[in-house]
């Protein structure tokens, strides 16, 4: 670690801290529906497009509706796509002329876009068209507007005298034309200055300086590229997603994605504060997760900086871990890329995690396991209340008190259902691990060997459960097997908990608000901050700890005793 | 429920042409008409011809040139090794307790060890995360710098004005290693070697 490497983390954090509180503020007036900067352009675009869709964007909605609503465009823009990228082939924009694509990876690819995952079985430049990309980076945007608004419509339920959860398709419209829409138009610009290409072309062909013919793909990539981080999608347009020169030219480049991966669900925090009219306890789950963060960073950082004692001691080469590190960004921008990627569950990566020290490998697969590190945009909003939700009822439980959350009295029914949501994703994550482990199919995609291997599967199957779509990518993951289990995973990963968030949601928002009295214990509080902090430890803990100590902590520990498998 | 799915239907095409074929469209016109370069790729032309991209990174393996990173890119049809292969860039993927990552350093380190005159940098005997890395570290490149004046009759004090000319700092001193981009201090050499 060097004392440049710490300063450029901080100040990073500091600036992205400095611009979420304002976007926090801004997004809570877009969903209220108060006066902002955009409405003159982007009313009339809204008003548009519901014209088309022959929507009523007025109509409030009750928590089956609003779901009913969620489910039913997600599936319609699923079949949309599913039917481009089946057909690509037959259809214009296709410079590279690629051919069709198999039906498994098809079904992975669409079930990944569409749960904001990104999970990418396929080496893009070799297999998808401009126009199929132009499809999946349409989802790109209604994926984390989806999010969002479902974060929203949860959050709506703690609102005093509500009778609705809001309209999801005025929502979800707005959340794309005064958020994603204005952000990433500017980003993508100022990323094509900076050399990220923008191109219909297809690929260059060089004649070099050695006499060697270099083919060089090219893409459409900065439009991708900046709706990709600020929805904490992930997927990207070159096979190796930011690491790619073309996708993440320099420093620069490398700080403004990572800004935009990180943004969003942040200001979420905030936007959150403002409907609770608490900005302190905002301010309470903001500082517990930076902390969490922040020594996570440090862990991955320190990990990658010391580098590969078997490199060191057997080879003779000193220095950092540079395998799978691309020269421009260094240690610490390819580790503080790695931590907010798995944090803000993006799943974009500058490096290849597979490559990473065991520590590292640990802190990327840790944070996807917890969910809550921030996590994605609205999803990672969502993870986090549901833990608050449960951790206001265990405290009530020790001292004593009704459990009350915001005004509302948090009962059986929220608690059964936030529990559940809670557990779906270490069921998930390890029942589908085992069943990798249990058979054939599943062994046979594995490629470094012993713990590691291990570790490789199990981020498989915890990057889908959290929507991030990373990847430990030396697993065979485009393999019939892997392709169909980690597409029910991402589905599972990203609709089970959603439904329950908003059955839970419409129970709160038909209860009445209790004033808080003496008798309540107060959520906006440091002491509660820990509570909360230690409960998500524990359960990822609990659940988690057998299989970390199988994978990466044991690849450490032997490591550490000079042993090579 | 049937006037519900055809709405959505109604909803996601609009969507689709707005957000999917709209906005990028959009940009790429705006990328050709405001930085036509970078939008098509920063390519390099000589005479005339495309020799490359001065962010894709290319094999230099040979004497009289300064060697880039070890790059893990396979032939997309054959998946035979195909270093710094533009059109499908791949990291290596290895573990660190792998032992085929060792093997593949220790072939590396002997790859270059006619080339670095003093310490073998870690980054020019470990694999780039994308293949096609085009820097190497300013070390890297200070370490080569005996070995190519051996092989092009450049002096020494001249290679390494040379790569200090190329080398890049820190982003605000803050973020990013010294560096130096391989293909543009070779395109430079070859001008001073006069080939």
């Amino acid at each position: 670690m060097t004392f440049q490497g710490l300063l450029g983390d901080a100040l990073f954090l500091l600036v992205l801290t400095f611009a979420a509180v304002p976007v926090g503020r801004y997004m809570y007036r877009v969903f209220e529906g108060q006066p902002t900067f955009l409405d003159r352009v982007m009313g009339k675009l809204e008003h548009g497009i519901f014209r088309l869709a022959g929507i009523d964007p007025e109509q409030g909605m009750d928590w089956r509706a609003y779901a009913m609503a969620f489910l039913l465009s997600n599936l319609v823009m699923a079949v949309l796509v599913y039917l481009i990228l089946m057909f690509q082939q037959d259809l214009p924009l296709n410079p590279a002329h690629l051919g069709p694509v198999a039906p498994t990876t098809v079904f992975n690819t669409v079930a990944s876009f569409i749960t904001n995952t990104n999970w990418q079985v396929y080496s893009p430049e070799q297999t998808l068209s401009n126009l199929s990309e132009f499809a999946l980076e349409f989802l790109q945007f209604t994926t984390p507007a989806a999010g969002i608004v479902v974060a929203i419509a949860f959050v709506r339920g703690f609102v005093a005298g509500r009778q609705d959860l809001g309209n999801y398709y005025r929502d979800l419209v707005r959340a794309m034309t005064r958020i994603l829409l204005p952000i990433t138009f500017v980003a993508a610009i100022a990323l094509i200055a900076l050399g990220v290409p923008d191109s219909l072309s297809g690929p260059a062909i060089a004649h070099t300086i050695t006499g060697a013919t270099q083919v060089i793909a090219r893409a459409p990539v900065a439009g991708f590229e900046a709706i990709k981080q600020l929805g904490t999608n992930g997927g990207g347009i070159f096979n190796v997603n930011s690491a790619h020169p073309f996708e993440n030219p320099g420093p620069l480049t490398n700080l403004i994605e990572e800004f935009l991966m990180a943004l969003l669900p942040m200001a979420l925090v905030f936007t959150f504060g403002h409907y609770i009219k608490n900005r302190r306890q905002a301010w309470i789950i903001y500082g517990v997760t930076m902390t969490l963060l922040v020594v996570l960073l440090l862990v991955a950082y320190s990990s990658e900086a010391a580098g590969n004692p078997l490199v060191h001691r057997l080879l003779g080469v000193a220095g950092p871990n540079w395998e799978g590190k691309e020269t421009r960004f260094g240690i610490s921008g390819s580790t503080l890329f790695a931590t907010v990627t798995t944090a803000f569950t993006t799943g974009a990566v500058n490096t290849m995690h597979d490559s990473l020290m065991p520590l590292g490998g640990f802190v990327t697969l840790f944070q996807m396991m917890l969910n809550t590190v921030f996590g994605g945009d609205g999803a990672g909003l969502l993870n986090i209340l549901m833990f608050v939700v449960i951790s206001v009822f265990v405290t009530g439980l020790m001292v004593g008190r009704t459990p009350e959350l915001f005004g509302k009295k948090i009962e059986v029914r929220e608690v059964t259902a936030a529990a559940a949501a809670m557990l779906v994703h270490p069921f998930i994550v390890l029942g589908a691990t085992a069943l990798a482990l249990a058979t054939a199919a599943g062994r046979a995609g594995v490629f470094n060997p012993a713990y590691h291997g291990l570790s490789e599967v199990v981020y498989a199957f915890a990057s889908p459960a959290a929507n991030n779509g990373s990847a430990f990518a030396g697993l065979g993951a485009a393999s019939p097997f892997y392709a169909i289990s980690t597409g029910i995973v991402v589905l599972l990963g990203r609709y089970v908990s959603m439904l329950l968030m908003l059955y839970i949601a419409g129970s709160l928002l038909s209860k009445k608000t209790v004033p808080a009295s003496t008798g309540t214990l107060r959520t906006d509080t440091w002491t509660f901050g820990w509570i909360y902090l230690g409960i998500v430890l524990i359960v990822g803990a609990l659940t988690f700890f057998p299989v970390l100590a199988l994978g990466p902590i044991a690849e450490q520990l032997a490591m550490l005793a000079g042993k090579v498998f | 429920m049937t006037l519900s799915i055809w709405r959505n239907v109604r909803l996601a095409v609009t969507l689709f042409v707005i957000l999917g074929l709209g906005y990028s469209l959009v940009l790429v016109g705006i990328g050709q008409v405001l930085f036509p370069s970078q939008a098509q790729g920063s390519l390099i032309v000589r005479h005339g011809r495309i020799v490359g991209s001065s962010l894709i990174g290319q094999n230099f393996t040979g004497p009289g040139y300064f060697h880039g990173r070890p790059s893990a890119t396979v032939n997309a049809v054959t998946g035979k090794p195909d270093p710094y292969n533009a059109d499908n860039s791949a990291g290596s993927n290895l573990g660190p307790t792998n032992p085929a990552l060792l093997s593949e350093i220790k072939g590396n380190i002997a790859a270059q060890r006619g080339q670095v005159s003093g310490a073998m940098p870690g980054n020019l005997v470990e694999s780039s995360a994308s293949g096609l890395d085009p820097e190497i570290t300013l070390q890297a490149a200070l370490e080569q710098v005996p070995a190519v004046s051996r092989q092009t009759g450049v002096p020494e004090a001249t290679l390494r004005r040379l790569v200090a000319k190329e080398a890049e700092g820190p982003l605000l001193g803050l973020y990013g290693p010294w560096r130096v981009n391989v293909l543009e201090l070779n395109l430079a050499l070859r001008q001073i070697a006069g080939r």
